[in-house]
């Protein structure tokens, strides 16, 4: 019913014009911004769904393409289309949006309408982010998601917000503009912005490591890597339940997203050559980090330190196809691995969006995101509980979660590269359930720990829609992932022929 | 010597200026409300008439010389007068009730404003070096007189004190320097000039003339170390004047640029370059580095204004007709930018209280959240967020660069808009972030509000279809 749609424009400016909406319409009515807000949410919810249902499984290049010049003089196209790497990201990014809209409802009291209206154009953004073809339009939407984020955190956030926002902003804007330089030199070699030109292009070696290097400033901060991985604690922290959510949920994939579309096909002899780096800041990421989130006594940074672990084994995916491919010459291997790292991905958006919500519905109850503040709240909250431990377990990678999933491929493909490979990672399972069951320990069981635990209402109707609807998707791709991983393999299998044409 | 009557039809935005200023002189004598309504009416009438007789005469036409030489109508001249005219506009519209709330409304501002508009359109059309000159100085002196046109201001007369004396000094300079020029090449006509460098004759003493030039530009630029005056004019002047000393006369130090080392002295661009080089990174550095420690919003402006010059030397350096084109359009888009930075010090300033320190937008969006979208607008444009125009200005001139393989330029200039960012980030977190002392709505003349909200509006529109103005900046170069 949708064909002939310009569903990809709409997805990316309902969003945005229906975010100036709500801005205007519920300046004064509070109640009138969460209802359009919600209607606006939902009508993207079901268009991307609509995508989804549209796109045609086991076709590996671009769908639902629009093109449309946009600055002539230097052949900038409005160039958008989706392949199997980005649909399941714009669908993710819409289900969040949603679910952050809702969970917004009672909670946000100061400028809700703006709060609203930030999101919507977030969401607009993002979508624009996964479907943009031209590196312009990419980065002008890569770029304007600071704007809502840098909002969300700095005027809901908590109280060193301004701090956190700052360098939050910063970090990401350095690491962006330097990519913009490299857009700008492949731009006069390949004669056009529209990224597949930049496929194929045939740089020497030392031209294509600093292209590489500059990538690697702007995604890995986002992802974000190690070391420059300190505003995500920070910003995770001071920013709100949805802006956490949105963070841990879109914009981090957002890093990974770019690793796949930009730096593995456009400098693929560079990604080879330092593979050693990135597959070395990523295992610091999966052990160091691991362990450093074990010993957090605030809820919200166990969590962001866990994204960031969970996040370096994402990046290891990508960047161990070459020791494979070296190690066992299995093409298969090297494939299991890519897609292993990106139903990671996938799943850690439901996940980690799961988690954040999870601490929002204790904070907005007892105003502390300190674990030592809680203990035995399943005596007062046994269907929160529940929802809690069940989201942990996914968290840890419990079999039958989407969480195990993707961290299975991704050991199982790691094996061929190396025995030490795959034992560091799946150090990742072991300090994932350790740092996820002490936590659950200390926050849900045990012996009611104070009067203010004891007060504690288990979760509204509201919330348990929230929760229940993301527990439902994290046990349904943990039980069937194959419908996700039918609609990535063909256009990953095509990335691989892009980094690595011999085989 | 035959002589050859000139063509006065291209000549007619200057004709028109010339008349109006002598018209809106004494229409302002017959003027009893002591409002200044004639004269601002007027005035504006006047641009806009302006702009239109601009387009109609120079634009897509062959470049076209006239009057033995001196005066050249060209495409670059309409985009350069439509903007100059066009900024003159905006940034008077700003003025007329900030003057009468000061009492200082009086006719003689807005034909001082026509006077200096007459002055940079004379310099946009400019083909020869005296030309050039008298409109540079028609420019100047009717700026010396708005700096000081509160008599009553010790700042302000501090600040036109030295805006003067300075002022004079970089004058003296590019006299020199043209004096120079002309011993070397015999010619005051810019296009004698191109030929005879291009012939080679006497380049040393063309070279020692150009540097002499070049300083002189960069003084009235404002780029570093030519800057000093730029903090404490932009500071002490009125902000009205200010508003207008910081955005159109921009233009014409583009203007001026490009005509006399552009089109005059482009064979000499090896040696030119270097030293725009120096000037572009040290505007950079000095600019970003002192905007980072200012308290006062006005003075951070000031120092922004510097790294923005830096920037606009970037587009220069290449010596292309594509970075001529990136220079331009960062003219116009700073401009733009620039304008609506005062303009909202305007708005939020009433009489006996300027709004001039960054502690004044405290708590903004509490107070009026459709100025401070505005400020979030105009911020993110001068830190170069994409969705503003800021940043398809910055990009251009990145663009300009990387194609003439200067990449490391490239990197410098980034790395320091990133240093630039957090002072504009410091701004709104003031206006999105703190709260207000006390959070009174604001109110503000229905003027003023208008033309800010037209220009927040600019920023946005040219950043989501920036298409039409770099084609039209392009075309000017006839790319």
């Amino acid at each position: 019913m949708f064909e002939g749609w310009p569903l990809l424009s709409l997805l990316i400016w309902l969003p945005i014009v229906g975010g100036a909406g709500v801005l205007v319409l519920g300046r004064a009515d509070a109640d009138r911004a969460r209802w359009s807000a919600l209607a606006v949410a939902a009508l993207v919810f079901v268009l991307a769904l609509a995508l989804w249902v549209g796109f045609e499984v086991g076709v590996a290049g671009m769908q639902f393409i629009e093109r449309t010049p946009w600055i002539q003089a230097f052949g900038i196209d409005y160039y958008l289309g989706v392949d199997g790497i980005s649909m399941p990201l714009v669908v993710l990014t819409a289900f969040s949006t949603l679910l952050v809209v809702v969970a917004a409802w009672e909670v946000v009291r100061y400028k809700p309408a703006q709060y609203l209206a930030a999101f919507l154009i977030m969401e607009g953004i993002m979508i624009g982010v996964f479907s943009a073809l031209d590196a312009i339009l990419f980065y002008v939407f890569f770029e304007a998601m600071l704007i809502p984020m840098f909002l969300i955190i700095g005027i809901w956030g908590g109280p060193n917000r301004i701090y956190a926002t700052l360098k939050f902003f910063l970090y990401t804007f350095l690491g962006s503009v330097m990519m913009l330089v490299a857009l700008i030199y492949l731009r006069t070699e390949a004669g056009s912005f529209a990224i597949q030109d930049f496929y194929g292009l045939q740089l020497p070696l030392a031209t294509q490591t600093l292209v590489f290097l500059a990538f690697l400033a702007a995604f890995a901060v986002k992802v974000p890597m190690f070391p420059v991985h300190t505003w995500l604690p920070d910003a995770h922290v001071e920013a709100p339940t949805g802006g956490s959510v949105i963070l841990a949920a879109i914009t981090l994939k957002i890093g990974g997203y770019g690793f796949l579309r930009f730096s593995l096909p456009i400098t693929p002899e560079a990604s080879m050559a330092l593979d050693w780096l990135l597959i070395g800041l990523s295992l610091i990421a999966v052990v160091y980090i691991g362990l450093v989130a074990m010993v957090q006594e605030d809820l919200k940074k166990l969590i962001a330190y866990s994204s960031i672990a969970h996040m370096g084994f994402v990046t290891l995916a990508f960047f161990l196809i070459f020791r494979i491919l070296a190690g066992s010459g299995s093409r298969d291997g090297a494939l299991m691995a890519l897609e292993g790292g990106m139903v990671q991905m996938i799943s850690h958006g439901f996940v980690s969006a799961a988690m954040f919500l999870c601490v929002g519905v204790l904070y907005d109850r007892m105003h502390t995101r300190r674990i030592a503040d809680y203990g035995g709240v399943a005596n007062r909250m046994p269907v929160f509980a529940g929802f809690f431990v069940l989201f942990a377990m996914a968290n840890a990678g419990l079999p039958g979660t989407s969480g195990f999933v993707g961290e299975f491929m991704v050991i199982l493909a790691s094996f061929q590269a190396g025995f030490w490979y795959a034992a560091i990672a799946g150090l990742t399972l072991i300090l994932g359930a350790a740092y996820s069951l002490w936590m659950i320990k200390r926050v849900v069981y045990g012996e009611v720990k104070s009067e203010a635990v004891d007060e504690l209402q288990d979760v509204s109707p509201r919330e348990r829609l929230l929760l229940g609807s993301l527990a439902a998707v994290v046990l349904f791709f943990g039980i069937y992932p194959a419908p996700l991983i039918d609609v990535m393999a063909p256009s990953l299998d095509a990335l691989f022929r892009i980094v690595v044409p011999t085989l | 010597m035959n002589f050859e009557m000139p063509q006065f039809a291209l000549a007619a935005p200057e004709i028109w200026l010339g008349v109006m200023v002598c018209v809106v002189l004494i229409a302002d004598l017959f003027d009893r409300s002591q409002e200044g309504r004639i004269a601002f009416f007027l005035t504006q009438a006047t641009l806009l008439v302006a702009i239109w007789l601009a387009v109609s005469t120079h634009w897509g036409g062959d470049r076209e010389i006239t009057f033995n030489g001196m005066y050249v109508s060209d495409s670059l001249a309409a985009v350069l007068k439509v903007a100059i005219a066009g900024l003159a506009a905006v940034t008077l519209g700003y003025s007329r009730d900030y003057l009468r709330q000061r009492d200082l409304l009086k006719g003689e501002f807005y034909m001082l404003a026509l006077i200096a508009t007459l002055g940079m359109f004379v310099m946009a059309s400019a083909s020869s070096l005296l030309v050039l000159y008298v409109g540079l100085e028609l420019l100047s002196l009717s700026l010396y007189a708005m700096v000081a046109f509160d008599r009553d201001s010790r700042i302000g007369a501090e600040a036109a004190m030295k805006y003067f004396v300075l002022g004079a000094l970089s004058s003296g300079m590019l006299l020199y320097g043209m004096s120079m020029i002309y011993g070397a090449s015999g010619s005051l006509l810019i296009d004698d000039i191109a030929t005879r460098a291009a012939a080679g004759d006497n380049l040393l003493l063309m070279a020692f003339g150009m540097t002499f030039a070049l300083v002189g530009i960069a003084f009235k630029f404002g780029a570093a170390p030519f800057h000093m005056w730029i903090p404490d004019v932009y500071q002490g002047a009125p902000t009205a004047v200010t508003a207008f000393l910081g955005s159109a006369p921009k233009i014409a130090a583009l203007a001026l640029f490009l005509r006399l080392l552009a089109d005059g002295l482009g064979q000499l661009h090896d040696q030119w370059q270097v030293m725009a080089i120096i000037l572009a990174v040290g505007s950079l550095a000095v600019g970003n580095l002192f905007a980072l420690v200012q308290t006062n919003f006005k003075r951070m402006l000031a120092y922004s204004t510097i790294s923005h010059i830096g920037f606009l030397f970037l587009g220069l350096i290449a010596g292309t007709e594509e970075g001529y084109a990136a220079a331009l359009f960062y003219a116009i888009s700073y401009g733009i930018m620039v304008a609506g930075g005062f303009g909202m010090i305007i708005l939020l300033s009433r009489k006996g209280f300027e709004a001039e320190m960054i502690d004044d937008m405290r708590g903004l969006n509490d107070r009026h959240s459709g100025y401070a979208l505005v400020m979030l607008l105009l911020m993110f444009s001068m830190t170069g967020i994409p969705g503003t125009v800021g940043f398809y200005a910055k990009w251009l001139v990145l663009q300009a660069l990387v194609d003439s393989g200067m990449i490391w330029l490239a990197v410098v200039a980034v790395i320091f808009a990133v240093i630039g960012a957090f002072y504009y980030l410091r701004v709104l977190k003031a206006v999105y972030f703190d709260r207000a002392e006390s959070p009174t709505p604001l109110e503000a003349p229905i003027g003023p509000r208008v033309v800010v909200a037209a220009n927040g509006g600019l920023v946005l529109l040219l950043g989501l279809f920036p298409d039409t103005l770099i084609e039209i900046c392009r075309a000017a170069f006839g790319l």
